[in-house]
């Protein structure tokens, strides 16, 4: 059982303080929405969380079923993120993009197992088209299909609904309920809906 | 259902990297049009200026490097540039350790500059009239010199993917690091334009492949701080 573990976490860009003395703790099966106004540093946790940002002051923990922390590796294998700024490759294809980081992240993934996971997202028929050509909506979904590719034991979704229609809100809906079952799922957000989907809140200000 | 996973090792994930970046650049021809607009605009320039007058090799040898290092530099900068500037560095770094990212951008830049010398070379033996007796070894200090110009310049381009002046930034950071191998390398060609063979450039081919290993080594030990931040 993975357990997420984020001590007095603090983050600065110089003099301008984004957050402070954040506390919480997630063992798999449980989640969090973190909450706050436009500007109030949602994401700019979610990239500290992922160690895309160094902590000004603090700590973020990933514990394995040993309580020991995950070597990065490990890490990389167990977390996936959507986000509007993650970006695909627009120049390739959509099965050629899951194609691509299935190989980084050592999995072997089949022409049939990209289908599955295209028609999950409501992208069937469409894999072989241009990541460039896709609507932002679709370019959405096809972050889910990238995050779903590899089961992840922590699932960050950072406005995990922008730019989706309805049925595709419901599509990520139906994810986040499945996955709140056996993963840590981490969702920053502005929306009523999307933060009554996990257990716990964190308010930023 | 979760997809298998593998063990895939350095080698496949390398590749990968490599294999993404060539359809990429198939699709787009971004850094292969710079380089060979470049290198082919100023070597008709050169040719132009020359006339019918013979140089003699030492100027031969030095108007050959400053051809290849400028066609070079318009496009070996763009492996990470390229990344950092479509917002897509942010999937790869989540997905990849530093090593194969660096050792696919190296490969590719490998491709680039390949490519680049196959086509250039000729073009200057024909535009320049220079001729050189020792083929064997004129083609192992072009690949020497590739070798040496991709490890140093694959890490510079990642440095400076995040600055604002790239382009300025990058001529000056590569500079120190790049003298002492184009000047090793405009010595041996030198020698070959006037006639040498191997035995009149082994000297300059031990520094050339002393450097192409040091800066190989130094590069995948440097570049995973360099990923990280």
């Amino acid at each position: 059982m993975y357990k997420l573990i984020v001590k007095n976490l603090s983050k600065r860009f110089g003099y301008r303080k984004v957050f402070s003395d954040i506390n919480f703790e997630l063992s798999i099966g449980e989640s969090i929405a973190i909450i706050g106004p436009n500007g109030s540093g949602k994401s700019t946790l979610i990239l500290t969380l992922l160690g895309q940002y160094r902590p000004s002051k603090g700590k973020v923990l990933y514990l394995n079923n040993n309580q020991q922390e995950l070597s990065e590796e490990n890490f990389r294998s167990s977390c996936a993120l959507v986000s509007p700024y993650l970006q695909l490759y627009s120049q390739l294809t959509a099965e050629e993009n899951l194609q691509f980081f299935a190989t980084l992240r050592g999995l072997t993934i089949t022409g049939k197992r990209i289908d599955e996971l295209l028609n999950r997202v409501g992208l069937e028929g469409r894999g072989h088209d241009l990541v460039g050509e896709y609507s932002s909506g679709m370019t959405q979904r096809l972050k889910y299909a990238l995050a779903l590719m590899s089961n992840p034991d922590i699932l960050f979704l950072d406005e995990p609904t922008s730019n989706l229609d309805d049925d595709g809100k419901q599509v990520v809906f139906d994810i986040v309920k499945e996955f709140r079952t056996n993963s840590i799922v981490i969702i920053a957000t502005n929306e009523r809906d999307e933060y009554d989907l996990a257990q716990n809140q964190c308010r930023l200000n | 259902m979760t997809s298998p996973k593998t063990n895939a090792g350095l080698i496949s994930k390398s590749f990968a990297v490599f294999a993404k970046d060539i359809r990429l650049e198939l699709r787009s021809r971004y850094a292969l049009n710079a380089i060979l607009m470049f290198g082919i605009t100023t070597l008709a320039v050169v040719s132009f200026s020359l006339g019918q007058s013979n140089l003699p090799p030492h100027l031969m040898a030095a108007l050959f490097w400053v051809v290849m290092f400028f066609s070079a530099v318009a496009g070996l900068a763009q492996v990470f540039i390229r990344e950092e500037e479509t917002g897509t560095i942010l999937a790869l770094k989540l997905a990849a350790a530093a090593e194969p990212v660096y050792l696919g951008k190296l490969l590719f830049n490998f491709f680039l500059l390949t490519v680049m010398v196959t086509v250039i070379t000729p073009l200057f033996f024909i535009f320049t009239d220079a001729q050189v007796v020792g083929i064997a070894a004129f083609s192992a200090v072009l690949i020497l010199g590739v070798i040496g110009l991709c490890s140093a310049t694959t890490l510079v381009a990642a440095i400076i993917a995040k600055a604002s002046v790239k382009g300025a930034l990058f001529a000056v950071l590569s500079f120190p690091i790049l003298v002492p191998l184009l000047l090793t390398l405009v010595q041996a060609t030198q020698k070959l334009f006037d006639n040498g063979a191997f035995d009149a450039v082994m000297t300059e081919m031990q520094f050339l492949l002393a450097y192409a290993v040091v800066m190989t080594t130094g590069s995948i030990l440097l570049f995973k701080y360099v990923w990280q931040e």
